[in-house]
């Protein structure tokens, strides 16, 4: 794979290292994303695969390193400000709104592209309306695409776990980011659920025409369609490369099964 | 569109509502003056009462419901206001309007003037509520409360101290310039306002914080700024409702505005239940009117001592006990009467709503 140049990388993180207090939770991380990539994070647990996630979207603020997202330094942005630079997420342990609607979790997600004066919610002015009415018509659209146009009205706390764990990607695509970060977004999941997801993954990368950061336990799900690996373990990045080359590196087998058993004689 | 071009234009529209709005208040207010019961005064009184209730409970539900950020620092904006308006109308207005002759030109400066300091008034208390937010609202929870508390205690030290406002004394004499029209007027629009916002991304925001912050950031939401304006909204009714109270009063002393006043509205907004704009408004008429109401038990029980409040309390904590939630949890009035309505339509969300309700449902926190 030939290095593209720096100026079309969509996330470029470079030597991220971040210590709380004396530990070092992830070391001279290294990690590039152009658009349209599907790109996975994998490694055991504990690796500080999510502390990485945090990092990319402003939660932690790296020790060291530079995280630069479509070229500009996010140093000292906060994470709405990342949001707004086209950096969506999801979280390991579902996050969603819960005592609001199905339809009103989404339209959040959609925040930074309907926000508009309080002056202007509270006199409905024109620029209230046609704001509204976009919010409402797209945020619907994201639900047909996650079949959960039915349940718009329902609170998201009584969805079922499959449900909410699709409403919180609907969320996420909801701020039109370009680069999409799923945190375990199989977790919880059966099989059948499972291989749905891997569908509509590719299904929203091609439509919306995203890159995907995507962590996940699930090695059917990871290897099925990654195009590129990064391996971490203990804060360190071990293996990096095409699911071929990780399934075949023994550096990798070795972080997940340990180490081959010597006898000593 | 069905709807002519003229009514669909936003202000042609709100204008209407507002001048119709204010016909159907004057009438109110003509009609009800001249009620030919005896005693009718200490009811319309309460009535009013009820108004100012209203505004600071709408208004401190903004900020506790909606934005969730626990603030018991409402008394403090609302003496704000009250001195702020007071202090306009008392040097300057009053005196300026008293030049005039008794007459129509009067009475048209006279109430100009009176919305001028009120919404004077307000911006005051609306500052206040900037300044106080965003160093403290850093702060979450319980921290937010005490320096909240902290701010309202403050405030009033400050006034108990301005030798100009009365100090301890009381600023005896404020204009009467406060009446049925103006406080039911502010509480339509505080209502209104309110309303508007919670159904607007400004009230999403708001709501999106109550729920979560770290995932309202993740979308996008400036966090601190609509903790901020929450507080600057919710600070300024508070700011008018103390002007309504001072000048309906025609008395303001700085102990009117103890950490008791601020927890009475807290109660307000929780009785109610937290998020809900008619809850409040519920709330607060069955509170102001309670302590009043229950002034009747002492005749009935023939006692020398008065056991309103005993009363009174008992009666929250039992609401309380009964509905955790509060009146209308977070629902509003309509939602909860269509509820009731329609039960053939009851769908799979509210069985799994029952469910919850009885916290029986699968939790995932898990």
């Amino acid at each position: 794979m030939s290095q593209p140049d720096s100026s079309s990388l969509l996330l470029d993180a470079g030597h991220v290292t971040i210590r709380f207090g004396g530990l070092t939770a992830v070391s001279d991380f290294n990690l590039t994303i152009t658009p349209h990539e599907l790109v996975g994070l994998i490694g055991p647990n504990g690796a500080g695969k999510t502390t990485i996630f945090n990092m990319l979207t402003g939660v932690y603020k790296p020790t060291e390193g530079t995280i630069r997202v479509a070229g500009v330094d996010t140093k000292d942005f906060k994470p709405y400000q990342i949001t707004a630079l086209g950096v969506a997420r999801t979280f390991q342990n579902i996050r969603l709104f819960k005592d609001l609607t199905v339809l009103e979790n989404v339209k959040i997600g959609g925040h930074i592209h309907y926000a508009y004066s309080p002056t202007a919610a509270v006199l409905h002015t024109t620029s209230f309306r046609e704001a509204e009415e976009a919010a409402d018509v797209e945020a619907r659209e994201l639900l047909k695409i996650f079949n959960l146009e039915n349940r718009a009205g329902y609170y998201a706390k009584n969805l079922p776990y499959g449900d909410q764990r699709r409403l919180e990607i609907a969320r996420a695509l909801s701020a039109k980011p370009k680069l999409l970060l799923l945190d375990e977004p199989a977790a919880g999941l059966n099989t059948g659920e499972t291989i749905q997801l891997m569908d509509k993954i590719h299904e929203i990368r091609d439509r919306f025409g995203l890159a995907i950061l995507l962590i996940e336990h699930n090695m059917e799900l990871v290897m099925g369609i990654c195009e590129r690996i990064f391996v971490v373990s203990y804060g360190k990045t071990i293996a990096h490369g095409t699911p071929q080359q990780i399934q075949d590196d023994p550096v990798v087998i070795e972080a997940y099964l340990g180490e081959p058993a010597t006898v000593e004689r | 569109m069905r709807r002519s071009s003229l009514l669909k234009s936003w202000w042609v529209r709100d204008l209407l509502g507002l001048l119709i709005g204010i016909g159907v208040l004057l009438g109110l207010s003509w009609v009800l003056q001249r009620v030919p019961i005896v005693g009718i005064a200490y009811y319309f009184r309460i009535v009013i009462l009820i108004g100012i209730n209203i505004i600071l409970a709408v208004s401190l539900n903004i900020i506790n419901g909606h934005a969730g950020q626990f603030s018991m620092g409402h008394a403090g904006f609302m003496a704000i206001g009250a001195y702020g308006s007071a202090y306009l109308t008392f040097f300057f207005f009053g005196p300026y309007v008293d030049k005039f002759p008794e007459g129509t030109q009067r009475f048209v400066l006279q109430n100009v003037l009176f919305l001028l300091a009120l919404i004077l008034g307000g911006l005051m208390a609306a500052v206040a509520g900037y300044l106080v937010g965003l160093p403290s609202l850093r702060l979450r929870g319980d921290y937010l409360a005490i320096v909240t508390l902290g701010f309202g205690e403050i405030i009033r030290v400050i006034l108990l101290n301005v030798e100009k406002l009365g100090a301890a004394r009381g600023l005896s004499g404020v204009p009467p310039w406060g009446n049925f029209f103006w406080v039911f007027l502010f509480a339509w629009i505080t209502i209104l306002v309110s309303m508007r916002l919670v159904n607007s991304s400004v009230g999403r925001a708001f709501l999106a914080v109550r729920e979560d912050e770290i995932a309202a950031e993740a979308m996008g939401v400036d966090t601190t700024r609509y903790k901020v304006r929450a507080f600057v909204i919710g600070s300024f009714f508070a700011g008018v409702a103390g002007g309504l109270f001072g000048h309906y009063m025609s008395y303001l002393n700085p102990a009117m505005f103890q950490f008791v006043k601020s927890f009475e509205v807290i109660a307000m907004v929780v009785l109610g239940g937290l998020g809900s704009i008619s809850g409040s408004v519920v709330a607060a008429i069955i509170l102001t009117f309670l302590p009043e109401g229950l002034r009747g038990v002492k005749g009935w029980l023939n006692t020398s001592a008065d056991p309103r409040m005993v009363l009174y309390s008992i009666m929250l904590i039992v609401l309380m006990l009964t509905r955790p939630q509060g009146l209308l949890g977070r629902k509003e009035l309509w939602e909860v009467l269509a509820r009731r309505k329609d039960t053939v339509q009851k769908d799979a969300r509210d069985e799994e709503e029952g469910k919850m309700d009885r916290g029986s449902g699968p939790s995932i926190d898990a």
